[in-house]
């Protein structure tokens, strides 16, 4: 047997050759084993010349290697020559088959594998673990001793391979480096999802290459694009449907693959087989992450989800001792985290028990406001015992959770938000109290909420303004929890679910009823009390029905409709916070309207029983139930009666609420429209836009939907729950105080945001350089004039020594210039409005339009 | 103060102030329940009044100190006029609204007609002076017709792209016209020298062609792709009719061309309509600015 290594660095990514760096200037005997013939396969295998980002650009790295952001080609250059100077022991095309423990077995420890069948069954498979060191076999037989594992090989994972006959074939290749390299060949490619999509319209985008690109996708054609391509990003699929119609490429539904032989492929398709010209075939059609592999090495994972990463020990230490993993497989995807986490983990395998993680400057400078004089490690125990929420978290968890979160420390007195301010984050008491102010008019009146609890659950909930202001009742630190922190500690905590959604159905009904109602008075209807999720166009409450629940809309927003005449008439908008159903309980008799989700909403659904017993024991709830009733019912009543006389209003009203709602204005808080019978198409909005914003205009006046003269450019609409923020590496995407969700400067330009916005209103550019000015044009015609700049200008004038990088742009209304928006302060007519939607869709723009 | 999350944040942001939101509008010509409308009115009744009420010896002219009173204030309405120019372009942080000012523009422009002809105390002759009044006239006669077409044609653009689906775009259009020319070059290949050529010369001819009458005019007499359709129609009058003719597809592309072409054209036309006043109000304004430096500086030079 050869030597045993003290430890096997799996994976020479950012990880794995961080760690390695690390093993080699510590000398520790260590080998780092890659399966390609090359370094940092992940990063080797990114297109040409793609600029790699440092972020989050606050953490510290610490590293034997170096890093900085810049282009591919210069990060794997260092990374290869740093890695030759530190004298790291690569073993290359070197691909882990198994691990085994060659010690003794560990008693009591075995792990049980479930692998779930297609077929939905679950078979158990039993593994006895065994004590170090591990005998590491590869691909090609040869085995490798090691004391240590370290695991870096991230979740790219092996791409699904093609199984027909000849799918192993020299041509069929499953990834795509530079689609620029091919020119006049038949090209297939498999698969429709993103990756597919991509590919393929990189192959079809020069028509100067020739060549003949055909995409092929199982499912059948579906007339929206979404449907068309499930798997797919409704961008990519309108983008490739796009390039059809304009006969770039070829889309072949319902086809499948049935044999591939040099130069042809057969397709069976629901008309029988056919074979077409072929010369290079790209398969696309997923990959696995590496889950099966690692499980049988011993390693649990903290669920059975598909995303779920390995449980891991604060030193990154997997349930199999010994074994350790870092980087993307242990749920950190940025190249920094990475690195560090390389350096980490060879430390404590060198018996490092002092080492502090790199996060730790973050997380002092976090708590260094505080009062008392307490270590990171001492803060972190006291909110997680004194916070009832953060109860169920590992250290580990805790110090990620900090990251992303703030401690603040307030004094007796001090505002810690005001009522309508924007704001979408938690807020969690770790010592003292706070008073909730429930009367704007009365500061007198407050709600206290003690230690351990939280607060500003419905800012973060349904996205809204803040419902009340909060001061501090004594000297008190709080815990502020960010959107995103707070999401994912209710995905991570399921105590933390169920208690976040406890406490703010209790208080969504005390402040929605307020009438001096306690706790205790709904105890009974929040305990009996449901939420549900609610598709965009789903009834919850349908006319004419019978039932007396209530429903109290949490997220969302839901649109009411009666039908007047045979036709469904727009009764009223309801955002987020507010309730319907009362009339069938107070009054008794049918649902007198129908009530349906304007978007993805949740609704608490409570019995209706339950609330009578509440109305009945206060006479003052029931008053004020009774008085928002008879004002829906005026409504109601005052719709139908114009119905009558004005029916061609009523129908407008009607018709321009539907479309608004249709196109997104049901989610949005702040939405640019423009009244088409003011707009002469001047553009001045578009050039006021570019001007404010570094020479890039947010909004595209022209594009977008119109309806009765009403039109909805292209442009942000500042959702509630926005779908660019939803997956944001660097998390850049914040809402601001006035409500705007804006990208901050952290972007690292991926796109993701991009692709994820419904409404196409984010663009990636590179920001053009600065303009001469005003008065020089005007002149002088020095530069290119207001607005914004052409590519050609831009291009032309730009210093040609510094690569800028391409970021995402969005609206951000304006946040910060005085005055506001300059889209609408530029309009010459009136024409350009910005309006939020509980605002804009009442009634009384009907009476105004009669009027 | 809000306390927002922002981790990653490189600078604290703070509210924006000035900053207003309002879902009940107006045009500029409403503005404010026409607040300019009303200024400008008081304004000019004003200078008419003391008009007949100050008694100027021998007769009413520039000359006297009521005459220059109504100067002043004329030319440095002008000048504050000529600045929307300015304001437009400068977007410069601040409570200012350009829908005021284009209101304040046109209603303070309008009531120049009183304050200028008043003015001249109607001594009007073949001079540097008169030249200046005629030009001022000028322009705001263009900026009525301005005011006109602001007022009347937004609408007709609107509804020349309104669409079933939303709305289409110029370059929608633009693209929507070479699509149908390639599908025409492909459709046409089956088709006869003759017949082809037709499709040739209207695929050969550049859709904005033409000059600006009849951009404005919206007619275009040798459009080609109505003469082909007219002409292959013709021809087909005279043919058996088969099935699978050639011609019915390009026919259907030519017909669906000319619709688009149809569309394009009007579009194309509203918005000319929408700009073809600025090239007179606009160069008029600086003829008006060189007239009326020339006016007063012979006024005091010739004292």
């Amino acid at each position: 047997m050869s030597e045993i290594f003290r430890v096997a660095i799996i994976g020479s990514g950012p990880a794995g050759k961080s760690a390695a760096g690390r093993a080699a200037s510590l000398g520790l005997s260590h080998i780092l084993l890659e399966k390609t013939d090359h370094l940092s396969d992940t990063i080797y295998k990114y297109q040409k010349g793609k600029h790699v980002m440092a972020t989050p650009s606050q953490l510290v790295l610490r590293s034997d290697q170096e890093f900085e952001a810049g282009k591919r080609e210069a990060i794997l250059e260092n990374w290869n020559q740093r890695t030759k100077e530190l004298g790291v022991n690569v073993k290359f095309n070197a691909e882990a088959k198994a691990i085994r423990g060659t010690g003794p077995a560990i008693e009591g420890s075995v792990h049980v594998i479930e692998m779930r069948g297609r077929d939905g069954t679950i078979t158990k498979k039993e593994i006895q673990r065994y004590a170090p060191p591990y005998e590491i076999e590869l691909t090609n037989g040869e085995k490798i001793m090691a004391e240590n594992v370290v695991f870096a090989i991230g979740t790219q994972g092996n791409p699904n391979r093609m199984r027909c006959p000849g799918g192993d074939l020299p041509h069929v290749q499953y990834q795509l480096d530079d689609p620029t390299e091919y020119v006049d060949e038949h090209i297939v490619v498999i698969g429709a999802g993103d990756a597919g999509i991509e590919n393929a319209r990189g192959l079809a985008e020069d028509a100067a290459q020739g060549n003949v690109v055909t995409i092929v996708s199982r499912g059948p054609e579906a007339p929206s694009p979404k449907e068309s391509f499930p798997t797919a990003k409704e961008a990519n699929a309108l983008a490739l449907l796009g390039d059809r119609n304009a006969g770039k490429l070829f889309i072949r539904f319902e086809t499948d693959t049935a044999s591939v032989e040099p130069g042809w492929i057969t397709f069976s398709t629901r008309d029988g087989e056919e074979r077409v010209r072929c010369d290079r075939i790209i398969a696309r059609i997923g990959s696995a992450p590496p889950r099966a592999f690692i499980e049988e090495c011993g390693i649990a994972f903290t669920s059975a989800d598909r995303l779920a990463f390995p449980q891991l020990s604060p030193v990154f230490e997997s349930t199999a001792p010994g074994i350790f993993v870092i980087g993307a497989l242990a749920g950190y995807p940025l190249i920094k985290h990475c690195m560090n986490q390389g350096y980490d983990v060879i430390e404590f395998i060198n018996g490092n028990t002092e080492l502090k993680p790199a996060d730790e400057p973050i997380l002092e400078a976090k708590f260094r406001d505080l009062p008392g004089r307490k270590s990171v490690a001492e803060w972190l125990d006291l909110l997680r015992e004194n916070v009832t929420i953060l109860n169920g978290m590992n250290p580990l968890q805790m110090r990620e959770f900090m990251l992303d979160s703030d401690a603040k420390f307030y004094r007796k007195g001090d505002v810690i938000f005001e009522r309508a301010a924007p704001g979408s984050s938690l807020f969690a008491i770790a010592q003292g109290s706070v008073a909730v102010q429930i009367d704007p008019s009365d500061t007198s009146k407050i709600v206290p909420i003690g230690q351990g609890s939280i607060f500003g659950e419905v800012g973060l909930i349904s996205g809204r303004r803040r419902g009340a202001t909060v001061v501090a009742a004594e000297d008190t630190i709080c815990v502020e929890i960010s959107r995103n922190a707070a999401l994912k500690l209710q995905s991570q905590v399921p105590t933390a679910k169920k208690a976040i959604e406890r406490i703010s159905t209790e208080r969504l009904l005390l402040q929605m009823f307020g009438s001096g109602l306690k706790p205790d008075d709904i105890a009974e209807v929040v305990e009996t009390s449901k939420i549900r999720q609610v598709k965009p166009g789903e009834a919850i409450l349908k006319e004419g029905d019978e039932g007396n629940e209530i429903y109290v809309i949490r997220v969302g927003s839901m649109i009411v409709e009666k039908e007047i005449g045979g036709k469904p008439v727009f009764l009223s908008y309801l955002p987020a916070g507010s309730y319907v159903g009362e009339m069938a309980l107070i009054a008794g008799g049918r649902r007198t309207a129908t009530v349906k989700a304007a978007i993805k909403s949740e609704v608490i659904r409570i019995d209706g029983d339950a609330f009578k017993k509440v109305l009945e024991a206060n006479p003052e709830l029931l008053k004020r139930a009774k008085r928002d009733m008879a004002s829906r019912q005026d409504i109601n009543a005052f719709i139908e009666a114009k119905k009558d006389s004005f029916s061609g209003v009523v129908d407008m009203y009607s018709g321009v609420a539907n479309f608004l709602v249709e196109n997104g204005i049901g989610e949005a808080t702040d939405v640019l429209l423009i009244d088409e019978s003011l707009c002469v198409g001047c553009d001045n909005c578009e050039k006021a836009c570019a001007d404010s914003h570094d020479g890039l205009s947010r909004l595209d006046r022209e594009a977008g939907r119109s309806y009765a003269h009403l039109h909805v450019p292209t442009s942000c609409r500042h959702c509630e729950h926005p779908h660019c923020m939803a997956d944001c590496p660097p998390n850049a995407i914040n809402r601001g105080p006035d409500g705007e969700v804006y990208i901050n400067d952290t972007c690292i330009g991926c796109g993701n945001c991009q692709r994820n916005c419904p409404y196409g209103v984010i663009r990636m550019d590179k920001v053009p350089p600065k303009k001469p000015s005003l008065l020089s044009w005007l002149f002088f015609g020095f530069g290119p004039g207001p607005g914004e700049p052409s590519k050609k200008w831009a291009y032309a004038n730009s210093d040609p020594g510094v690569e800028k990088p391409k970021k995402a742009i969005k609206c951000d209304m304006c946040a910060g210039i005085e005055g506001g928006p300059s889209c609408v302060r530029a309009c010459p007519t009136g024409a350009a409005i910005r309006v939020a939607p509980d605002e804009f869709l009442t009634v009384a723009r009907l009476e105004q339009e009669e009027a | 103060m809000a306390t927002q999350a922002q981790p990653a944040a490189p600078a604290v942001r703070k509210k924006t102030t000035g900053r207003q939101r309002n879902s009940m509008h107006d045009g500029f010509l409403r503005h404010r329940n026409f607040r300019w409308m009303k200024i400008a009115t008081v304004l000019s009744i004003t200078c008419l009044v003391s008009y007949f009420l100050v008694d100027v010896q021998p007769r009413h002219n520039g000359g006297s100190w009521y005459g220059y009173t109504l100067g002043t204030i004329g030319a440095l309405l002008i000048l504050w006029l000529t600045c929307l120019g300015l304001r437009k372009r400068a977007i410069t942080p601040g409570g200012w609204s350009l829908k005021a000012w284009t209101s304040a523009h046109v209603y303070l422009g309008l009531s120049l007609i009183v304050i200028g002809t008043l003015h001249t105390g109607f001594q009007l002759g073949w001079n540097v002076h008169t030249l200046a009044w005629s030009l001022m006239m000028i322009v705001i006669i263009s900026g009525i017709f301005g005011i006109y077409f602001y007022a009347t044609l937004p609408d007709n653009l609107s509804n020349n792209r309104a669409d079933s689906d939303g709305a289409v775009t110029e370059r929608m259009m633009i693209e929507q016209l070479r699509s149908l020319d390639r599908q025409l070059h492909d459709a046409a290949q089956p088709l006869d020298p003759a017949q082809a050529a037709l499709v040739q010369a209207s695929l050969e001819q550049d859709p904005f062609d033409g000059n600006f009458f009849q951009r404005i005019g919206n007619s275009y007499r040798g459009c080609e792709t109505r003469a082909a359709i007219a002409e292959l129609r013709r021809m087909r009058a005279y043919q058996p009719r088969m099935g699978d003719d050639p011609l019915d597809k390009v026919d259907g592309l030519l017909q669906r061309k000319e619709s688009t072409l149809a569309r394009l054209r009007k579009h194309l036309q509203i918005k000319s309509m929408l700009q073809v006043w600025l090239f007179v109000h606009v160069p008029m304004t600086f003829a008006l600015l060189a007239a009326l430096s020339a006016h007063i500086f012979s006024v005091f030079f010739y004292w």
